[in-house]
């Protein structure tokens, strides 16, 4: 399987995102500069955090114009995997590829923090490593990532199961007091319809590594590597 | 033969979208005596100059770069008024 990050001009977790795919997980991983438009040669695409191309405007809006991410539509379009971080999550909804959008935090604080995340469905390659609400603890560093729908878009994503993870307490009770960022419904991560395109705002490619005494974000690329049979289960 | 005309875009957040940083400066302003001050949504200002065969096309091109990319569907209205710049010019 081979992976591909994605490098806008202001993108700050490409390297880390390809150091756990090397590295840690030893999977063939490129880094996929903002002018490419084949990626013909990838498996699954990875749009990292950052600032891609200055968050000028609205975050990820520009990103979203770039040869790079135009093929990543391609590649959704086909059923394979996307994954978006933080920004990454940001351009997806920017694009089209996932639904809503991500707003300044409610508080306006730009918030560095670990947070406890219920991880709501496990038949996906993105969670299938996980247990059904198993409560995992991520890093998040965001100013905006309050996530809002319409009514009624918000209303579709829970009737079929698209958030993926919710922001929670330590004992998993989703609470207005553990909602971090004043995203509607607690969330964190979605999943588009078909749940191969994944955007989450929290970090699971900094909690990966044993030496930075969190491996809470490893089993999220370990059930990527399980294989995609789960794919289109559901919806 | 094409015009000029200045554009000026407004974009503002839906009606139904919170907007949190408004909600602060509003509290900022009955800090400093305003109690009369309500409803408070601060919003984007663009402005450009563009050529176009006549105000219809303008207008039509200004919306499509709104939907497109200066505004968010999702969380955001846009209006813009057009002026049409003094000198006119010809191809």
């Amino acid at each position: 399987m081979k992976f591909g990050v994605i490098v806008f001009p202001g993108s700050n977790c490409d390297r880390d995102v390809a150091m756990v795919m090397r590295n840690l997980l030893n999977q063939p991983t490129r880094m996929v500069w903002h002018e490419e438009s084949d990626l013909s040669d990838l498996d699954v695409i990875i749009i990292p955090g950052g600032f891609s191309y200055g968050d000028y405007l609205r975050c990820g809006a520009i990103a979203r114009f770039s040869p790079a991410l135009q093929a990543t539509v391609r590649h959704a379009e086909q059923g394979k995997l996307v994954m978006g971080i933080c920004n990454g999550f940001q351009v997806l909804t920017e694009a089209g590829l996932l639904p809503g959008a991500l707003m300044r935090n409610r508080d306006l604080h730009f918030i560095c923090d670990r947070v406890s995340l219920k991880v709501e469905r496990t038949d996906l390659p993105w969670t299938q490593a996980y247990q059904k609400g198993q409560v995992i603890t991520l890093p998040i560093a965001h100013g905006e990532g309050c996530y809002y729908a319409d009514a009624d878009t918000l209303s579709a994503l829970e009737a079929n199961g698209q958030v993926l993870f919710r922001y929670c307490d330590a004992s998993s009770a989703v609470t207005p007091a553990s909602n971090c960022n004043g995203s509607l419904n607690n969330i964190a991560g979605i999943c588009n319809r078909q749940g191969n395109v994944l955007g989450m705002m929290p970090h699971p490619e900094r909690a990966s590594d044993p030496a930075l005494g969190n491996t809470d974000g490893r089993k999220l690329f370990e059930g990527v590597l399980l294989g995609l049979g789960a794919v289109g289960a559901k919806g | 033969m094409t015009q000029t005309y200045q554009a000026r875009i407004y974009v503002t957040l839906r009606p139904s979208v919170l907007d949190p940083a408004g909600t602060a400066v509003q509290s900022g302003l009955k800090h400093l005596g305003y109690d009369n001050v309500e409803r408070i949504r601060i919003g984007k200002y663009v402005e450009l100059t563009l050529t176009a065969a006549d105000e219809a096309s303008a207008k039509q091109q200004l919306d499509r770069m709104c939907d497109q990319l200066l505004a968010n569907p999702v969380i955001e209205n846009y209006r813009f008024e057009l002026l049409e710049t003094a000198e006119a010019k010809s191809l």
